[in-house]
């Protein structure tokens, strides 16, 4: 029932892989954590420069939002380990179905 | 450790079920709730036919006739057929995927409770002051028009038993997906169990657009918003954008369950293997999919565009693909089968043709042009019925009769059940066939009477005649009901001798623990696999050993109350009464105080120990 069962007998060897595994997440998340903050600043940049129109800005600043989201689901929130599948298949079309159902809106039914 | 086969007083086993956090008591409670509101439902479709069977009849006047219409559909859809195919998840899925329970059994009971007191709250509007009175879709621009409390009852009951909705299949889709015994796979899953997940699943994405619709109807009419109100700027085509988002989906929450019911009942009399198994979990998830992309179905005389109304039309007619995928693979699993005609494999066999007639005319309601003929008028009336009748409710009863030795330990009479079902399939084709000419004839839906001379006086008379029929089966029903609890006849973990999957190979009822040993499951129809190899029973995939149990709890019961009583002080606050806000506050006290409680206090449950286990396998003694 819970998730702490080791396929090996001899308890040092769970824990060395665990270790192992462990330090390798660690890395992973200082990484995407770095680069958040980075897309943070980008954004930030964007809006501050004059340069850009607002046609530009909002569809870029929605993408970070959108690959921040993902840093977020996939590396602090796990979403990468195994056993999330079925997390992710419902995050996915549930997204899918609302975003189809948007898209009606704005396009054909003209609330 | 034996108490459980103590003779308990009326007392004792009263507090039991109000308590209990056990899927299988749970299951009855829904049955027993949701089979009272279904006779509810039932009277008010009665009165409903006996008004109508007579042009210019005056059986109840026009304002009590739209009360009538309402709670006939709120209460057939959300208090009846919704609760009663619960009570069969609960009772039935833990057991076909080899869990002990759910995986959340005092949410169960949460769920329950919170439906329970919705539906008790709901149909307490009769006594108040008046039932809501703007059809079961409820409309912005009348429901706000309506006078007096009854709509407020429609919003706040269905908002309290649309939470327990909630919780309830959130809590079926992380049971299927964390619990399942050793060795079954999602593709070894019986038909029942993968279609309560595609349901629980429609459940999660469907009910919050009710949810949001609901509270801003409930701001409009309680607390002068304007969200639907076209002249302070609001628009009240939002209220049926929202109320179909979840709608439609929600007529499939109610198909699937009985599709599951029917697949396991084709296969157990064919004696065969469902046919295409695969194309059925496709088939199954596909109609889940597309049941969220159809709701302006509804709403093609609202004046969408051709475009809007052209797209929701080949969408709505791509549902009929997996719809005939299904059909055919049942069609395909009696064929060439050793067929044995019991109650539930008439009540299945009698449910292809009606399902696909209702089908057939749900095909030409989507063709849009024609629609405009069709919305409105009894078409759509005998449309939906078929659909809900011979589809849900023909699986309901089959379900009954299937499962009733699992859930009770005892028979259901074939005899009474093959009248009932005679009965009741005849009077349901009578009722609703000439439904379907009186529309084309031009009677409009929801009318509370009609004029002499218009060819109308025939087919409602039909009508009415065949809603006694069905009146007549559903009392032999619980005449057989009675004399089966009467007499008491205990029967063995598979009575009717061909059953496929885990819950026919443990006893009838099952222990309070369902497996003693969790099975190990080496196929698809994993009980059936074992019987065709010589075995007697399921192949333990664990040795004996102690089983955590929860205990049982009272909190769900009180909380479920004091969202009860808040929503008289939220609704009666409205008049300015002195007492209706404390009793809001009140109500929430209970809410918040219960939910207290159940966090700071430690509740680790209990373990059935494993000598306690083994002592019974030698005393012989059944739990």
């Amino acid at each position: 029932m819970e998730n702490t069962q080791s396929n090996s007998a001899n308890p040092r060897m769970d824990l060395n892989f665990r270790r192992k595994k462990n330090a390798e997440d660690m890395k992973f998340q200082v990484i995407a954590f770095a680069l958040t903050i980075f897309l943070t600043l980008v954004a930030f940049v964007a809006v501050g420069y004059d340069g850009f129109s607002h046609w530009f800005i909002v569809p870029f600043i929605l993408l970070l939002a959108v690959v921040q989201v993902g840093f977020q689901l996939y590396y602090f929130m796990h979403m990468s380990h195994k056993g999330h599948e079925a997390v992710a298949f419902f995050l996915y079309s549930g997204s899918l179905v609302g975003a189809i159902t948007i898209l009606t809106f704005v396009t054909i039914v003209w609330l | 450790m034996s108490t459980y086969a103590q003779k308990k007083g009326i007392g004792a086993t009263i507090w039991d079920y109000l308590t209990t956090v056990d899927h299988k008591k749970i299951a009855i409670l829904y049955l027993i709730a949701g089979g009272l509101f279904f006779v509810v439902g039932g009277l008010e479709a009665m009165f409903i036919r006996i008004q109508l069977a007579v042009p210019n009849n005056d059986f109840v006047s026009a304002g009590l006739f739209n009360e009538i219409i309402t709670m006939h559909g709120t209460t057939m859809i959300f208090l009846a057929a919704m609760p009663l195919l619960f009570g069969f998840m609960n009772a039935v899925m833990p057991l076909q995927i080899g869990a002990r329970d759910v995986a959340f059994p005092f949410l169960n009971s949460l769920g329950f409770w919170l439906f329970f007191f919705g539906g008790v709250f709901l149909n307490l509007s009769w006594f108040l002051g008046g039932a809501p009175d703007a059809g079961w879709t409820s409309y912005a621009s009348l429901s706000l028009a309506s006078p007096g409390h009854g709509v407020d009852f429609y919003v706040l009951g269905l908002q309290i038993s649309g939470a327990g909705t909630l919780i309830g299949g959130i809590n079926f889709l992380v049971t299927i997906i964390n619990m399942r015994a050793p060795g079954m796979t999602y593709m070894r899953m019986p038909l029942f169990t993968w279609s309560t997940f595609v349901a629980s699943a429609l459940i999660l994405f469907a009910f919050p657009p009710l949810t949001v619709g609901l509270f801003l109807m409930l701001f409009d009419r309680m607390f002068g918003a304007n969200f639907f109100d076209a002249a302070a700027g609001g628009n009240t085509i939002i209220w049926e954008h929202l109320f179909w988002i979840f709608g439609h989906p929600e007529v499939y929450i109610l198909i699937l369950p009985a599709f599951g019911i029917f697949s396991e009942i084709f296969a157990t009399f064919s004696r065969k293997r469902l046919f295409g198994y695969s194309s059925m979990v496709f088939a199954t998830v596909l109609i889940g999919f597309l049941g969220f992309m159809v709701w302006a179905h509804h709403m093609f005389t609202v004046g969408l565009g051709p475009i809007a109304n052209a797209i929701f039309a080949v969408a709505t007619m791509a549902i009929a693909v997996p719809t005939g995928i299904k059909i055919f693979n049942w069609l395909m699993t009696m064929w060439g089968g050793s067929i044995r005609f019991t109650t539930p494999m008439l009540y299945a066999v009698a449910f292809i043709p009606s399902f696909v007639a209702g089908g057939v005319t749900g095909i030409m309601n989507a063709v849009a042009p024609a629609d405009y003929q069709f919305h409105d008028s009894y078409f759509v009336v005998a449309h939906f019925h078929y659909v809900i009748v011979g589809g849900v409710v023909l699986g309901l009863l089959a379900g009954a009769h299937f499962y009733w030795p699992k859930m009770f330990g005892t028979m259901l009479n074939e005899f009474l059940g093959k009248i009932t079902f005679w009965l009741f399939l005849i009077g349901f084709h009578l009722t609703f066939f000439i439904q379907h000419f009186l529309g084309l004839m031009g009677m409009p839906r929801r009318v509370f009477t009609f004029m002499e001379g218009q060819g109308l006086e025939t087919g409602n008379l039909v009508s009415s005649i065949g809603a006694f029929f069905m009146a007549a089966a559903i009392i032999i029903l619980l005449i057989n009901v009675v004399i089966t609890s009467v007499k008491n006849e205990k029967v063995g973990n598979d009575p009717w001798g061909d059953g496929r999957t885990l819950e026919w190979a443990i006893p009838s009822p099952p222990p309070f623990y369902n497996f003693k040993q969790l099975p190990l499951v080496r196929g698809l129809d994993p009980y059936w696999l074992e019987k065709m190899e010589g075995k007697k029973g399921m192949m333990p995939a664990e040795p004996i050993g102690d089983i955590h149990m929860p205990n049982n709890s009272f909190i769900p019961f009180v909380l479920s109350m004091g969202m009860f009583i808040a929503a008289f002080g939220a609704m009666y606050q409205v008049d300015d009464k002195p007492w209706a806000i404390p009793v809001l506050i009140l109500g929430l006290l209970i809410v918040f105080g219960s939910m207290f409680i159940r966090s700071i206090k430690d509740d680790h449950g209990f373990h059935i120990h494993k000598e306690d286990l083994l002592d019974e396998d030698d005393k012989e003694v059944k739990a």
